[in-house]
């Protein structure tokens, strides 16, 4: 009935659609389960229930709050508003101090207490990670 | 002072050069005949005047010259010359100044080594080339001037961030810039070509020689960034999916498959919406690459720099070019003389087509995971970030059949193909099916999917080294980059696959054992050097077969600007890197220790090596040809 050529090209038209279909399918469905949200302590005290999924979690690190173990270290976060307990175990990076900004990421244990599985490093010791700006805010 | 004036004004005498070259173009466009003498010398003088103003930021970083402002961010008395010359484009008024200095050299060798290309072409080339020179003139005189002076002159500079004093990353920025200032002569040609409708098989002919060259400096650059994150950074990593090197992949990918457009583009007059599309793609992802990490948009964990009206500047400025091509592609553009109708299913051009489709779709993946953070941000205010488990889930399966294709492919014939020897092109699958059941056997974890993606990088790797003896050298330049896709994603996945790591927090004189290593803490020494002071620990570390290894990390302690590195110590060998790196927190007597064993490290670095020398081949070859 029609051509080769024009069979030709729709099929061509209906694999570029099956293709961009899929992929934005896929995009999507991957990113809602793959995003990791960012929270501040006061933000997770105000929960109404906890979230089972990896969060970040920021802020300054408080005042003598850093205790290193053999095979942890535990530290708290505040937003001098409300603190959280972080604990952890694997590399710490550079910059990670006292009185610094912060960004870890891993599980809420509970409202107090936060599993991390990672501290991020940053590069640059005048640099505050933009949420965390925005959690301490004003 | 004297240095800074010297720069300040040959900068805005380029500019001027830019406005000239602009008005004697449009007067050697309407009388073609030959071109003008003069756009060729101002053209020079115009490169001339930046290398000037570069050199005097150079010199100005070199004496220390702490009246200018980006020297005294950016520089320190103490800090090695070496260091002092490689901060001129360590910061953000310098390395766009290096752009610039890339623009107009590109540009000026592309007028001398295209005598025999049509005259418009080359006066429309240098047109569009010069409307993005003029636009990172203002930019940089306007935003980001690299002269600013200081009143009172300060006595001593804030130093230049030790992570980036380091051998590697000197190079790293001049060597991505020329990746991606290479692709502005591709955006500007193919406009030109689009304009004067010469988009052909003669162009594409001698368009992949432009695209040849930044594709190489694109991927070495890619690669000594990813080498300093490996060392430097201290994750014992080298790619963590972070928006930083997500920016430089993006281009990477739509260039790499703008290369193989053009591959076929040489042969047969198809795909040519495809590569005047591509080729505007590749240069907007290398200035938005620019944009974003310039302008503090990202939430990154690299980010150096932050200032919003450069970001803006940066936006408008790409979304006018942006613009201004797609109304070029829309208006002049005609794909009718396309020979469309002699394709077959089963043919090269098929493969690459589809494997075009491929790294469109990977493109695709890294550039929403990218930005879609930042607007999420500026829709909901929600701060979110995506990570390493989102592209894996994304692309690792498609590498599968992208893989077999890459094999395949290049054993078709151009327009119609039958597949012969059948034979030679199953037996190795079936071999490297079952040699990678024998690899992955002792890892029940995701089984099926590392075997299958094992057997399908094994295949493209046999394939490819068989096609070296019984080829010869016909398409080693081919044979050799798929070769040396095939050897990197093979040491990716074996370096996944067997890496080992132990973390643990120890004090001077303690020992760590577990099954897979015994670690020492044997002890600490202290180091002082011109700009810093360090710690050098000693550890003694036993591995499970009882071979012995003396590892030194170092931590130090930068003087000005006051921070704390850790420099790892790490032992390459054929097989393996032995990898340990110590920090130390808030004074506490506890060290915290990294200690990872990281297989066919050193194999991903001679890979990505042996890709960009297949470019390297391909362009010789081009060389020769006429």
């Amino acid at each position: 009935m029609y051509g080769r050529k024009v069979k030709l090209r729709f099929l061509f038209v209906v694999l570029i659609l099956a293709t961009l279909i899929l992929t934005v399918f896929l995009v999507l469905k991957s990113l809602e389960e793959n995003v990791v949200y960012f929270q501040s302590p006061s933000e997770i005290k105000a929960l109404s229930e906890l979230d089972k999924k990896k969060i970040r979690v920021g802020g300054m690190v408080k005042k003598n709050s850093i205790l290193v173990e053999a095979n942890e270290v535990k530290f708290k976060i505040t937003d001098f508003k409300n603190e959280i307990s972080v604990v952890y175990n694997g590399a710490i990076p550079n910059l990670f101090e006292e009185e610094k900004g912060v960004v870890v990421e891993g599980f809420l244990k509970d409202r107090n207490l936060f599993l991390a599985t990672k501290i991020l490093a940053k590069h640059d010791e005048n640099y505050m990670p933009p949420e965390v700006k925005e959690a301490l805010g004003d | 002072m004297l240095l800074s004036v010297i720069g300040n004004y040959s900068l805005i005498l380029g500019l001027i050069m830019g406005l000239i070259i602009f008005y004697f173009s449009a007067k050697n466009f309407k009388n073609p005949k030959l071109l003008d003498a003069k756009i060729l010398s101002f053209t020079f003088l115009q490169f001339f005047l930046v290398v000037i103003s570069f050199l005097c930021l150079i010199l100005s970083f070199v004496v220390s010259d702490f009246s200018n402002e980006t020297v005294f961010n950016n520089s320190h008395t103490t800090k090695p010359i070496f260091y002092k010359i490689a901060g001129t484009w360590g910061n953000h008024e310098g390395s766009l100044l290096l752009w610039l200095l890339v623009l107009t050299l590109f540009i000026l060798i592309f007028l001398v080594r295209t005598k025999n290309q049509p005259i418009k072409y080359r006066i429309l080339t240098l047109v569009f080339q010069q409307i993005i020179i003029i636009g990172f003139f203002i930019f940089l005189i306007k935003t980001s001037n690299p002269f600013n002076f200081i009143y009172p002159i300060p006595t001593e500079g804030l130093g230049l961030n030790p992570i980036l004093q380091d051998p590697a990353l000197a190079i790293h920025p001049p060597i991505l810039y020329l990746g991606y200032v290479g692709s502005s002569i591709i955006f500007s040609s193919v406009l030109a070509a689009t304009v004067l409708n010469i988009v052909s098989l003669k162009w594409a002919s001698h368009i992949k020689k432009w695209v040849l060259s930044s594709w190489i400096f694109l991927t070495l650059g890619i690669l000594l960034g990813s080498i300093w994150a490996y060392y430097e950074l201290g994750w014992g990593g080298f790619w963590f999916w972070d928006p930083v090197e997500n920016v430089s992949l993006m281009p990477w990918l739509a260039l790499t498959t703008l290369l193989h457009c053009i591959l076929v583009l040489e042969k047969k007059l198809i795909l040519t919406s495809w590569v005047i599309i591509l080729s505007i793609s590749t240069f907007a992802l290398s200035m938005s690459g620019t944009f974003l990490v310039r302008s503090g948009i990202l939430n990154s964990v690299h980010t150096f720099a932050n200032d919003p009206e450069r970001g803006l500047f940066i936006l408008i400025f790409l979304f006018s070019l942006i613009f201004l091509s797609l109304f070029i592609f829309f208006y002049f553009h005609n794909s009718s003389k396309n020979n469309a109708n002699n394709f077959f299913w089963l043919s090269k051009e098929t493969a690459i087509i589809v494997n075009n489709w491929f790294m469109m779709y990977f493109l695709s993946v890294v550039l929403i995971g990218t930005i879609y953070p930042i607007f999420l941000d500026v829709l909901s205010s929600q701060k979110i970030s995506v990570g390493p488990p989102f592209y894996h889930k994304l692309i690792i399966p498609f590498l599968i059949p992208f893989l077999l294709i890459m094999a395949i492919g290049p054993k078709l014939k151009w327009i119609k193909s039958n597949i012969e020897n059948k034979i030679y092109l199953i037996l190795p699958l079936i071999i490297s099916i079952m040699l990678s059941i024998l690899i992955v056997k002792n890892f029940s974890f995701k089984f099926l999917i590392n075997t299958i993606l094992i057997s399908s990088a094994l295949y493209l790797f046999y394939i490819t080294l068989r096609d070296f003896f019984s080829k010869g050298f016909k398409n080693l330049a081919q044979n050799i980059a798929h070769f040396g896709f095939s050897l990197l994603i093979l040491s990716i996945l074996f370096n996944n696959l067997f890496s080992t790591e132990i973390i643990t927090n120890l004090k001077v004189g303690e020992t760590f054992e577990n099954t897979k290593a015994k670690i020492v803490f044997e002890g600490v020494s202290q180091k002082e050097e011109k700009n810093y002071k360090s710690i050098v620990a000693k550890f003694l570390i036993e591995d499970s077969k009882g071979k012995l290894e003396n590892l030194s990390p170092e931590l130090r302690i930068y003087n000005q600007p006051n921070i704390a590195t850790s420099e790892a110590d790490i032992k390459t060998t054929l097989l393996s890197d032995k990898f340990i790196v110590i920090n130390i927190v808030q004074n506490q007597e506890f060290f915290n220790v990294r200690y990872q064993v990281k297989p066919f490290m050193l194999w991903i670095w001679i890979s990505v090596i042996l890709i960009s020398f297949g470019g390297l081949v391909s362009f010789i070859k081009k060389e020769y040809e006429k």
